[in-house]
């Protein structure tokens, strides 16, 4: 057993510190940091300066110009770009829809999207819940029907995350009634320009807008926008939610929020003392550092058994690492105690320099605390992921 | 990183799985408790056989030099046989003696299975703070004498000989002026009385009066002896840790196994899914508690003093949470049969919760943890 990096891993970690100082625009630092809103443009143009370093695609394969890293690699990358800061690389097109693309699609999808995703020129968007259809996602009821060279797709999805600045959505849609629910849907991609769509923004907890519902009024799509066959989307799938797995407990990015909410809690003060010398909140503090190492040695054991393509027990880091996530955001706002009331939506988004009463690392912290409620529940809630843990892994 | 286990050490564990099947089963077990000495030297000549006791011992006398985590492998099938011999006493009490640097002829007769050792530190005001010691070690000539009483000495009355922790100057809750000292169980002036604890194991309390010690007995300097106690604690710690694991996989396994046979309302139980969930729970709590469990077996050996003093308090809390969750999930998963004295569960339970409150309960970790200046320099 050895719990240390080898040398190779090191001098990669420094390289991708290097990088990454030399390369993150501090404004969008400053931004994520400090728990603002980020706009299409932050998140865009953070894409194309990794896309610049071929650093975009770190789960492809080096042929469809992936960096081809390995399991441990990609987790020090991630690591490290959660420590300095950085904007996320949406999952929609590099994680979710690429490698369906490139596991079922024909040469010329291959050809046309996967550059695109790389790019960042196509800002994608998944299609797969609706409003009567949550865990259960075989029952989907929205139709597409062979008309010639389209399909006419009618229906409606929900929790689109950020389709009001996408291109492209990728969605599962039911092509044959007739058979068992799993086995007549397909999967299509879908030009958001297409008539017949309309984008209804649903604002949430935090009043953000950044889910949507998305309605098909007879839109026309192409059948070249059909992943491999008809009728066999649910395989697909069921093969995209299995296969973008890792940084799925986001360790690194809770890493970083410990060190902030300890800030913030030597900060704010108790009995004429700082918080954090409070044994109450102290310990609070504590036990959810604890709870965080231990899950950072479980996601490296994870990820040198199976070379980074966890199974079932992608469960548990889901379900420990959201746990872990809504923890922090629950302790920093107590930490902030009254601070946290005040509503600015101005300064989260970037629109005013400092927050209206002044304390400008109190102000996110509320919206951000109402926003993570989300993460128990998307991706498969933790009760669902509950029931995997226990059908693969227990037999139960 | 490499998490996997040697192939000597999985050959180890597996050997060692076969002997607490064969010869340390439930009956036997029971057998033992009931037994008046409470320990079984059968089952000592067998885990000397195994070399279960010359694993910790330096080579030089005879043993395999074992690291923490060759340990870790022995206490968690230990833990899953929920064995009670004094093992871990013995190995805690020869880390004094390997770190210390003295004793050699000690270790050697540990490697052999001839000596069995105990830790006498804890005393009745000390709670679980190892240097709040009344007991005093009073300079004789070129010994010592010691006078006091230790408490819940785990098999304290079955050791043939003693560490002690005793004050040698400063006041009761000082951390300077503590000396360790190795005393023969049978000396003048030794007294002990020997119990059961819940779990089955045994514990004693143990008196000194005027009792005199060579200046070899001395294992640490003169009032220096804290930072060996406080390591060695931490090694006691990693020790329990890893066989917590042991048990809680037992544990595990028997109430997953209970949920797929016991029926009712015509299915077996584990078709209900609050019972369902329950077991998801227990499952994720002794994953999160065995990567502590192997990260403080790494860091006990870790030179950075508050590193491995926060790796281990980190471990003991977090598994003492899930020891706690487990058994008591396991008992009540067990519905009727848990709350009985029949099952191996009801008794993993047992033992589960005794280590909760050896060498610092989580509360005390807890508070351990955040004392480490690394916890607020972080800030």
């Amino acid at each position: 057993m050895d719990l240390n990096y080898t040398a190779e891993d090191l001098a990669f970690r420094d390289q991708v510190r290097t990088y990454l100082e030399a390369n993150l625009p501090q404004d969008l630092q400053q931004k994520v940091l400090n728990h603002k809103r980020l706009s299409r443009e932050d998140f865009v143009r953070w894409h194309k300066i990794l896309a610049k370093q071929g650093w975009v695609a770190t789960g492809w394969p080096a042929e469809y110009g992936g960096t081809g890293w390995t399991a441990t690699q990609r987790h020090i990358f991630e690591e490290e770009c959660a420590r300095a800061g950085t904007p996320a690389i949406l999952p929609f097109g590099v994680n979710m829809v690429a490698p369906v693309i490139m596991a079922f699609g024909n040469q010329a999808q291959k050809d046309y999207y996967l550059p695109r995703i790389l790019s960042c020129e196509d800002w994608w968007c998944q299609g797969y819940s609706e409003p009567g259809s949550g865990s259960d996602l075989a029952s989907l009821k929205t139709r597409a029907e062979r008309d010639g060279d389209h399909y006419i797709v009618n229906g409606q999805k929900t929790w689109t995350t950020l389709a009001q600045h996408a291109d492209m959505i990728f969605c599962l849609v039911r092509t044959d009634t007739g058979v068992r629910k799993q086995e007549g849907i397909s999967f299509l991609l879908i030009d958001m320009k297409t008539p017949g769509i309309t984008v209804r923004p649903i604002i949430m907890l935090d009043e953000e807008h950044e889910v949507n519902e998305v309605f098909f009024d007879n839109v026309k799509v192409p059948v070249e926008n059909l992943i491999g066959e008809e009728n066999k989307g649910w395989t697909y799938a069921k093969y995209l939610l299995g296969h973008e797995r890792t940084n799925i407990a986001a360790v690194g990015r809770a890493k970083r929020e410990l060190q902030f909410l300890k800030r913030i809690a030597a900060k704010h003060q108790k009995n004429g003392l700082p918080l954090i010398d409070d044994a109450v909140y102290a310990s609070k503090v504590a036990s959810l550092e604890v709870e965080l190492m231990a899950l950072e040695i479980t996601v490296l054991r994870v990820i040198s058994q199976d070379s980074g393509r966890p199974g079932p027990e992608a469960s548990l880091l889901k379900i420990k690492g959201t746990e872990i996530q809504q923890r922090l955001t629950e302790l920093m706002v107590e930490a902030v105690g009254p601070y946290g009331l005040p509503f600015d939506p101005a300064f989260l988004e970037g629109a005013t320099e400092h927050s209206i009463v002044g304390d400008d690392d109190a102000a996110p912290l509320a919206p951000y605390y109402f926003n993570f409620r989300k993460t128990s529940i998307y991706g498969g809630s933790n009760e669902i992921q509950k029931n995997i843990i226990t059908q693969m892994i227990l037999g139960l | 990183m490499d998490f996997n286990l040697t192939q000597e050490q999985t050959q180890f564990a597996d050997a060692l799985r076969r002997w607490v099947e064969k010869d340390y089963g439930f009956e036997q077990r029971k057998q033992i408790i009931e037994s008046a000495e409470g320990i079984s030297d059968k089952a000592w000549g067998g885990l000397a056989e195994l070399g279960a006791l010359a694993l910790p011992v330096p080579e030089e006398q005879g043993g395999f030099n074992g690291s923490a985590i060759d340990m870790l492998v022995i206490m968690q099938e230990l833990g899953r046989g929920i064995v009670i011999e004094p093992y871990f006493a013995t190995v805690m009490g020869a880390e004094f003696l390997k770190k210390s640097g003295k004793h050699a002829d000690v270790l050697e007769q540990i490697a052999g299975g001839e000596v069995k050792l105990a830790n006498a530190l804890g005393e009745r005001q000390s709670r679980h703070e190892l240097f709040d010691i009344a007991t005093t070690a009073s300079k004789n000539g070129d010994g010592f004498v010691l006078n006091g009483s230790k408490t819940v000495v785990l098999h304290g009355a079955q050791a043939d000989k003693l560490i002690v922790s005793a004050r040698s100057s400063g006041a009761q809750r000082d951390t300077n002026g503590i000396s360790l000292f190795i005393v023969d169980a049978n000396a003048v002036g030794v007294s002990r009385r020997d119990y059961r604890t819940i779990d089955g194991y045994r514990a004693a309390d143990i008196s000194f009066s005027n009792v005199q010690v060579g200046a070899d007995a001395l294992l640490s300097a003169v009032d220096g002896g804290w930072e060996l106690l406080d390591a060695v604690a931490d090694y006691g710690v990693t020790l329990l840790c890893a066989e917590s694991i042991g048990i809680m996989e037992a544990i595990t396994a028997a109430t997953l196994d209970y949920l797929k046979t016991r029926q009712q309302f015509g299915v077996p139980i584990g078709k209900f899914q609050v019972l369902q969930h329950r077991m998801a729970e227990m499952f994720m709590e002794m994953e999160q508690a065995r990567s502590m469990a192997t990260l403080a077996a790494v860091k006990i050996a870790s030179d950075d003093v508050e590193e491995r003093r926060r790796t281990v308090s980190a471990a003991k809390v977090r598994i003492g949470q899930a020891a706690k969750y487990i058994g008591q999930q396991a008992v009540q998963l067990h519905g009727g049969m848990g709350v009985t004295n029949e099952l191996p569960v009801a008794h993993m339970f047992k033992r589960l919760t005794t280590i909760e409150l050896t060498l610092g309960d989580t509360d005390h970790h807890l508070a351990r943890f955040v004392a480490q200046p690394g916890f607020k320099s972080a800030a």
